[in-house]
């Protein structure tokens, strides 16, 4: 029998990075969901009151917590996977041809995510820390309006693209790859499953860039 | 051997041994075969630096016929080199071309330590198998074809993944050095099995956390192995043993 830890063996920590993504992933689907508002184009109404709901619903509250500690579970486990997998090859080739069997994406999921994190630091900021400060001063928060300031700048736009180019990258590998690691694989709905996992991060990120863009152009006013 | 008209330049790896600083050293060799396996073209190579007086290139070698696993070279940047679905024994040197600069390295793995230039310490895998790759039963003489009831399914899988020659490509393309798809194929060819069911939580219990202790990585899932694979062992084996593992670890007394 074994004695190593389930949590600390290899594919206990790839289980952890498997489930907690696709923990993320549906957080995504409610997040594009509630934002998608914005596109009722009804000046912010419906947008604002998602907004307010979200902001005080207890059970959206405790979600929260369970959120930031699914991200940093999944930031702590990858950290620790890269570190003991930069052990198993301390020498490194000379000269290696990583296009000829895998995506660059599936290669790159530890840049990608470093870049999201960056993303999500400025994202936090913009969003998020003004409207806790909101409800904890009891300040009426107009997120509507905060939004399209925000979207006023091209440098911000940029930046929202980037990252959320990232995050589609990120998607692409991630979501199918989570399958294979908590152990779903077959021929019959492999194929099915990974089409499913490229509309979705393709819809998803589409949708979250278009945020952006038509508020900067003054199409969603 | 008849000569061919193939000249290269060939940038191999030579390390004294275990401890020495290796590097990329330079060779010409003229007059080669397109119809030379790769491996010959190493014979001609050593051939002729022992005419010069100079120390031959190691590297593994056995059956010469893609069935032993003993071969392995990186070659220009993939193990055994450009062509899906084989060893470097059965690469021939018509898939370069004359005038190529060919870089050849060894396997390169914390777990794989390098026995001097192109030959490297495998012994980790068996190890692996050591742990747990067995049926600890005697389960006598072949029996009648249809003595022991075997889904066709099951059986198909079981044999795909003992096609597995333990060649180590896996490991050596894997950009974290993961021994995921050699295990993950030592765990399914006797997990789906019936001799291999009463001992399987042990065995995968076991064959993980020796693969852990050995310094192999962990699986980022892409697909690199199983494209470089000359077995062509799938993705598949890796879920089975992902599953095993879990319901392994869950039922799990101790």
């Amino acid at each position: 029998m074994s004695k190593e830890n389930f949590l600390q063996s290899s594919l206990g920590r790839k289980l952890v990075m498997g489930i907690t993504g696709l923990f993320l992933i549906t957080f995504l689907i409610v997040h594009v969901g509630c934002n998608a508002c914005i596109f009722a184009n009804d000046g912010g109404v419906l947008f604002n009151q998602v907004a307010d709901f979200m902001a005080h619903n207890f059970f959206i509250r405790v979600m929260e917590v369970v959120l930031f500690a699914g991200i940093f579970t999944h930031m702590i486990q990858a950290l620790l996977l890269t570190l003991k997998n930069q052990k198993a090859r301390p020498v490194k080739y000379a000269v290696t041809n990583g296009a000829a069997n895998s995506k660059w994406y599936s290669r790159s999921m530890g840049v990608l995510g470093s870049l999201l994190l960056m993303f999500f630091v400025i994202h936090w900021a913009h969003f998020w820390v003004p409207t806790k400060v909101a409800v904890f001063t009891g300040q009426p928060e107009n997120t509507f309006e905060h939004m399209k300031e925000i979207f006023s700048k091209e440098y911000v736009v940029t930046i929202y693209l980037l990252g959320i180019i990232s995050l589609c990258y990120h998607l692409l590998h991630g979501f199918p790859s989570a399958f294979q690691t908590v152990g779903l694989n077959n021929k019959k709905y492999t194929p099915l499953l990974k089409k499913t996992g490229a509309i979705f991060s393709i819809t998803v990120c589409l949708l979250f860039a278009a945020m952006p863009i038509t508020v900067y152009l003054g199409i969603i006013k | 051997m008849s000569h061919g008209n193939m000249n290269l330049t060939l940038k191999v790896w030579k390390q004294k041994n275990k401890d020495a600083k290796g590097a990329l050293e330079t060779y010409q060799v003229k007059g080669i075969s397109p119809d030379m396996s790769f491996l010959e073209m190493f014979d001609v190579l050593n051939e002729q630096l022992i005419t010069e007086g100079k120390d031959p290139i190691a590297f593994d070698h056995d059956c010469r016929e893609g069935i032993c696993g003993m071969c392995s070279m990186f070659i220009n940047g993939r193990p055994h080199g450009p062509v899906k679905g084989v060893t470097t024994c059965q690469l021939h040197m018509r898939s370069f071309k004359d005038g190529d600069t060919i870089v050849v390295e060894p396997w390169r793995s914390t777990a794989f330590p390098i026995v001097k230039d192109l030959a490297v310490d495998r012994s980790a895998f068996d190890r692996v198998i050591a742990a747990g790759g067995f049926v600890s039963v005697n389960t006598g003489n072949a029996k009648d074809a249809n003595n022991i009831l075997i889904n066709k399914d099951d059986a198909d899988d079981a044999f795909n993944a003992a096609a597995c020659i333990g060649c180590g490509a896996c490991v050596a393309t894997c950009k974290n050095g993961s021994a995921m798809l050699f295990v993950s194929a030592k765990v399914s060819q006797l997990a789906l099995l019936p001799q291999g069911q009463i001992e399987k939580e042990a065995r995968v219990l076991s064959m993980v956390g020796q693969m852990d202790d050995e310094g192999f990585g962990a699986c980022s899932v892409t697909g690199a192995c199983e494209i470089e694979c000359p077995k062509g062992i799938s993705l598949e084996n890796i879920a089975r043993m992902n599953r095993e593992f879990l319901g392994a670890n869950i039922k799990s007394k101790h």
